[in-house]
């Protein structure tokens, strides 16, 4: 056995001896969820909702509920946010696996988040645009009978462009005749381009040119401002020594060359500030990642007093009766 | 018929909806047509969904290798779309009691969909993202080692930008005197951001713009027509 394997073979161990360990410490809960339960469309005839939905609640909820009526039912355990959340702790932790290097576990959370996220997207693009933006503009009536019932239209036959042009994009999937999804993926570009060259002239182009266009010497009711001034010959500068280095139409040498290089100066800064950015938001979800495996999963922190109840609660939890 | 007509369909598409834009009676073809794009890219995600089932499919039926995370994929991709589609679990649109489940949030609190997203899309994208910031960290640590101006102006900058949203950076400099307000790191930061990252910003948003525009040109004139592949397929 290597001796990566038979280290890692070790933490799984510990790990698990820890996380048995402490589910038959006593206080149980561990990884649990619990929800109350909420009447959805209530009226008159129906007080008490037509149907019930759930809501995620914090276990202190749960006990204080259960402390005042122990035969209650409206705030309940849930198995199934309960497998949900020691679901989402082991793909953390297969995810998080990668770090030792490449291995089966992390391999099969990979294949599922492959397979998720390309049908999450697709349901969401029916859901979302395809019933709404296609189908009830074709068969308002339709629709507005199966899914959407408060769709008020008249069937528009403009639409019938966009189904022909996107059944030819599927026959991209057909064994013969690929080269006619070519018709839709040229639409789709052209409009693409169309749309795209006049708003980023628009918005991107004239805008920024825009607001570069600033005073120099910046004069306020106390008289010469120097630092806003030397903010604004900065900036100006800083932005037109940026695109002297993008102009590649010219060489690079003498003082467009000085210019270009003070422009790859600027640049660095602002790559480096997107380089901090990016490291604060991973580190920020990494957080958020360990935080749901401590307080969560294994209950170890309480950062937003989640499991906090009163002290009569805690004197029944204790003895077993919660 | 195969190079021409796609051509012509893009040409068109495109020249319509720039001078639709100068055109008043016109100015909502523009929006009309962003609602057929949509409804493209819509059907582009089934195409793309098709595909990958295609491929995984043939992977596991040739016994490929790594065929076995293909047919991991192929379950959890006919789990998703089937709850998704269905609506599993899903009740009735509450302004609408008297509707059909199908009528009902397909993302809502309790539905099969919301707990496949909420307990498996949710926390593998996230943790993957987040694994990012491992792999950034040694690759801050390479680029350190180039030991050259625009290295170290890169990473001076990224350090005084963490510095300056955390307490520690706050502290590290908070006693230097009034008369040096602006080199405290908060300060720097603020500055740096106003100044530097908006001129690069500025700049890098022009390029773009211009290039976007010369390239749209080259596709609706046909200068370039490298989308359309090679006209063998």
């Amino acid at each position: 056995m290597q001796r990566s394997t038979m280290l890692w073979t070790l933490v799984m161990v510990v790990a698990a001896a820890f996380l048995i360990g402490r589910t038959l410490q006593g206080e149980g809960g561990r990884g649990s969820a619990y929800v109350r339960v909420v009447p959805r469309a209530v009226d008159e005839d129906h007080p008490e909702g037509r149907w019930q939905g759930v809501e995620r609640v914090d276990p202190a909820e749960y006990w204080r509920a259960q402390a005042a009526d122990p035969a209650q039912t409206a705030v309940r355990w849930s198995p199934a946010n309960t497998v949900g959340i020691w679901l989402a702790a082991l793909f953390t932790l297969a995810v998080l696996s990668f770090l030792a290097g490449d291995n089966p576990v992390y391999k099969v959370a990979e294949s599922i988040l492959v397979g998720v996220s390309a049908a999450y997207w697709m349901v969401v693009g029916f859901w979302e645009v395809l019933v709404p933006n296609l189908l009830g503009k074709l068969m308002p009536g339709v629709i507005q009978a199966w899914a959407l019932p408060g769709l008020e239209a008249e069937p528009d036959l403009s639409y019938l462009v966009p189904l022909t042009l996107g059944v030819l994009l599927l026959w991209r999937l057909a064994p013969r005749g690929a080269w006619i999804g070519r018709w839709p993926m040229a639409f789709i570009i052209g409009v693409f381009c169309g749309l795209r060259l006049v708003t980023y002239i628009h918005a991107d182009f004239l805008s920024q040119i825009r607001n570069s266009i600033v005073p120099l010497v910046v004069m306020n009711e106390r008289g010469f401002a120097f630092w806003d001034s030397v903010r604004n010959v900065l900036t100006v500068f800083g932005m037109l020594a940026c695109l002297v280095y993008f102009f590649f139409s010219i060489e690079h040498r003498g003082a467009v060359g000085k210019c270009a290089r003070a422009g790859i100066w600027v640049l660095m800064i602002t790559f480096g500030a997107a380089f901090g950015y990016t490291v604060m938001g991973r580190i920020a979800l990494l957080a958020i990642r360990l935080e749901f495996l401590f307080d969560d999963w294994l209950w170890l922190i309480d950062p937003n007093n989640r499991r906090v109840v009163d002290g009569a609660t805690a004197l029944l939890q204790s003895a077993g009766i919660l | 018929m195969k190079r021409t007509i796609p051509f012509l369909i893009a040409s068109v598409a495109g020249f319509v909806l720039i001078i639709a834009y100068f055109v008043p009676f016109a100015e909502g073809w523009g929006e009309s047509v962003s609602i057929w794009f949509d409804v493209l890219a819509a059907i582009a995600f089934i195409l793309g969904g098709g595909n990958l089932l295609k491929n995984h499919l043939q992977k596991v039926s040739a016994r490929k290798p790594g065929w076995a995370y293909s047919a991991i994929t192929v379950a959890a991709f006919a789990l998703t779309l089937f709850a998704g589609l269905a609506k599993l679990g899903a009740t009735p649109n509450p302004q609408y009691p008297a509707s059909s489940a199908w009528s009902g949030a397909y993302r809502e609190t309790g539905t099969v969909f919301w707990w496949i997203y909420e307990y498996a899309f949710v926390p593998l994208t996230a943790t993957i993202f987040a694994l990012l910031a491992f792999y950034v960290a040694s690759a801050a640590f390479r680029a350190f080692r180039a030991r050259n101006t625009e290295a170290a102006l890169l990473l001076g900058t990224a350090f005084i930008i963490l510095l300056g949203r955390t307490f520690a950076g706050v502290y590290l400099t908070s006693w230097l005197p009034d008369s040096l307000y602006g080199l405290r790191i908060e300060n720097l930061s603020v500055d740096i951001m106003r100044v530097f990252v908006t001129a690069g910003n500025r700049a890098i948003m022009i390029g773009i713009a211009l290039g976007t525009a010369a390239v749209s040109l080259k596709i609706l004139l046909g200068v370039d027509r490298s989308y359309l592949g090679s006209g063998d397929e």
